[in-house]
């Protein structure tokens, strides 16, 4: 049964009502249970949950300390090629925007990864638009191999890719896969992606289905939120992450909850999701899965992310640039803005001041 | 509303799976039967002792139990296969209870040979319910085998030592979607309780029972606790709190 | 005829019975209740109704068991 099939039973699932009968003591004897069922997930989400988001947080941190221990992992994204067919309403790189494309060659990839690699950084994720023309599976592969040298763990964010491709990746020297499914919603994703291959709903929904067949080591899902509802949307992403975890339970399985950033394509967020709407959403995942990893990018701000390191948080960016070519001096426009701008040595020095260790590398392959 | 067990298209209201081993008497049997409640009954198949006369022992169990021969004795997958085919083609109905154990010093069973003879009898149709130790490849392997229940030890068989491995045995409430059984070393009502808490489907018990001074009273007192812990599980045991509240200080943080 | 005897393994041991010994006959003879037994003959379960129509041959295994206390 692939994640799609899971996820149509709740096709017609009332979650207005469900919200509105969710009591507070229910929430009281959620938070300490010791294994939650996905209604129990969802109670969490419910708007009444929010007046007990510090017994949540008390919680989730212990949770987060007792799996992961003091650690954030750093890692930081290198965007390949903005080049995009597709046409998703809410990004900067997409195929109408009539930006000047870049695409980074074999030699810029070596500069940026040096430039990259002397900050101390070991875990590298690299992105490209979907573009089977000016970035296909062979030149990633090749780019791939290049990072090889300076990185012990490469993951992708990339288009949705077939098994095979994953494979051949995977052998390359890909270790991890982030693909946001961007909206759960499937009338509101066909909406927001009007054309393109995007389009193809199921197809990106079983992406991570696919690379885990194929043998990789992590998968990192999400979805974009501002786009709808975020309870409901949250809701999905966990039940995608456990359903990962349960038929591939030899892989790492991790979210993401990126809050969309104003950008130069003028689409503004749909839903507002606040600060504490966000935190809700990361400690009710974290009582829901307490071994998964949950990544925050510098979408959010220093402060913001500086209280994020005791909430649940495992994963951050650091020094991250999402234009192509970026490190190397020559400007474009990025795919978002970035609101953390530290340097990954002042992330370091936070990250130690709080009483955790940054970590450079958690893996090698051997 | 009630509350039941379905396995291999049986609806089962007791939680309480009866062994029949080491009773002082036969006749002590459907006292204890219906004493305890207990609707699944386990019995062994031996070569008869030429030299002693033994009771069919099936004989003694209530017509309206499901009798649920095991492959005691059974040292590797093939034999039991062949004892449950021999049990079902004596009339035994179509339930086993897979017990493969090489070990005679502690009597623990063989995870991998369990596995084989599950898979061999669950494709000819029997319902299988094989006894385990706690581990949580093995059961999922189990569960794709095409076993009805897991049965997991508490500890060794007719140790009485209570749920030695209770922390194993809760992984696979949590992650095997078959009923789980705990079988073996269940030596009092209160641990049999504290399985059935912690969400067990039924728990099975002989040597506590069949040894107890009056086997018919312990087998009530066991009937009891089961279904006080059963009670107790669909209740919603409410966990111990962990934290007072604290002034937030994870969360005063937050402005909006 | 009759006068013979032949080896048969009974429940894994070597045995010495008649010839023309039937199952039914080896049964009688060990003073077993025949609704309290199992009976395997050479690796076939056996019905009760077949027994009498069975003669023991040389080397024939014979296994017989039953329902026993267990957990």
């Amino acid at each position: 049964m692939s994640f799609y099939d899971l996820l149509r039973k709740y096709g017609d699932f009332d979650f207005e009502d469900f919200f509105r009968r969710v009591a507070e003591d229910q929430i009281k004897r959620i938070i300490s249970k010791h294994r939650l069922g996905a209604l129990d997930y969802l109670a969490l989400l419910s708007p009444r949950a929010e007046g007990q988001i510090e017994e949540m947080a008390l919680r989730a941190h212990r949770l987060t300390v007792q799996h992961f221990g003091r650690v954030i992992l750093l890692y930081t994204p290198l965007y390949l090629s903005d080049h995009c067919v597709n046409h998703c309403l809410y990004c900067g790189f997409r195929a109408q925007n009539k930006v000047e494309r870049k695409k980074l060659t074999p030699a810029r990839v070596e500069e940026e990864a040096r430039i990259i690699a002397a900050t101390g950084l070991k875990h590298i994720l690299v992105l490209t638009g979907e573009s089977r023309k000016e970035s296909p599976v062979s030149y990633i592969r090749e780019c791939v191999e290049i990072l090889k040298k300076y990185f012990t763990s490469i993951s992708i964010e990339v288009y949705p890719l077939e098994e095979d491709e994953y494979r051949e990746l995977i052998s390359a020297g890909v270790d991890g896969l982030t693909i946001y499914q961007e909206v759960y919603d499937e009338a509101v994703y066909a909406e927001l992606h009007p054309a393109g291959p995007k389009r193809n709903y199921r197809f990106r929904l079983e992406a991570p289905e696919r690379a885990c067949r194929a043998g990789i080591r992590t998968v990192n899902v999400g979805a974009l939120l501002g786009l709808h509802d975020w309870r409901t949307e949250a809701f999905f992403t966990g039940l995608h992450a456990e359903y990962l975890q349960d038929t591939f339970p030899e892989v790492e399985v991790s979210i993401s909850p990126p809050r969309m950033r104003p950008q130069l394509g003028g689409f503004q967020p749909r839903v507002r999701v606040s600060d504490r709407n966000l935190v809700q959403y990361m400690l009710a995942f974290r009582l829901f899965m307490p071994r998964a990893g949950i990544t925050i990018s510098t979408r959010e701000s220093a402060e913001m992310r500086d209280h994020l390191v005791k909430l649940g948080a495992t994963r951050m960016s650091a020094g991250s640039c999402t234009s192509v070519g970026g490190r190397t001096g020559r400007d474009s426009s990025g795919q978002f803005e970035i609101s953390d701008e530290r340097s990954v040595a002042e992330m370091a020095r936070v990250i130690y001041s709080q009483g955790y260790q940054p970590v450079f590398k958690d893996w090698q392959y051997i | 509303m009630a509350d039941i067990l379905k396995i291999g298209g049986r609806d089962l209201t007791s939680r309480l799976f009866l062994g029949t081993g080491k009773f002082s008497s036969n006749r002590l049997i459907p006292e204890v039967v219906k004493a305890s409640g207990a609707q699944v009954v386990t019995v062994a198949l031996r070569r008869v002792d030429m030299d002693f006369q033994e009771e069919n022992i099936a004989a003694y169990v209530p017509g309206e139990c499901v009798l649920m021969p095991n492959t005691s004795g059974a040292r590797n997958a093939e034999e039991a296969v062949r004892i449950a085919r021999l049990a079902r083609a004596a009339g035994c109905g179509n339930w086993v209870k897979i017990e493969v154990i090489k070990d005679n010093r502690y009597l623990l069973p063989d995870n991998q040979e369990t596995v084989r003879a599950t898979e061999i009898l669950a494709a000819e149709g029997f319902v299988v319910l094989p006894y385990m130790s706690p581990d949580l490849i093995t059961a999922k392997k189990l569960a794709e085998a095409g076993a009805a229940a897991v049965m997991p030890l508490g500890s060794p068989i007719g140790s009485n030592r209570g749920l030695k491995t209770k922390e194993l045995i809760r992984i696979l409430i949590d992650e095997i979607p078959l009923p789980i059984i705990v079988d073996a070393g269940i030596g009092r009502p209160s641990e049999a309780a504290e399985a059935m808490e912690m969400g067990a489907a039924a728990v099975l018990v002989n040597t506590a029972i069949a040894t107890a001074e009056d086997p018919v009273a312990m087998g009530r007192a066991f009937g009891l606790a089961v279904e006080a812990g059963r009670a107790a599980y669909l209740a919603g045991m409410p966990e111990a709190a962990e934290y007072a509240r604290a002034s937030s200080p994870l969360t005063g943080f937050l402005r909006d | 005829m009759g006068a013979g005897k032949l080896i048969i393994i009974l429940n894994g041991t070597e045995e010495t019975v008649p010839e023309d010994t039937t199952l039914e006959g080896l049964i009688r003879s060990r003073g077993l209740k025949p609704d309290s037994i199992i009976v395997e003959y050479n690796f076939g379960l056996v019905k009760r109704d077949s027994w009498a129509g069975i003669v023991l041959k040389e080397n024939d295994r014979v296994e017989i068991l039953r329902f026993v206390g267990g957990g």
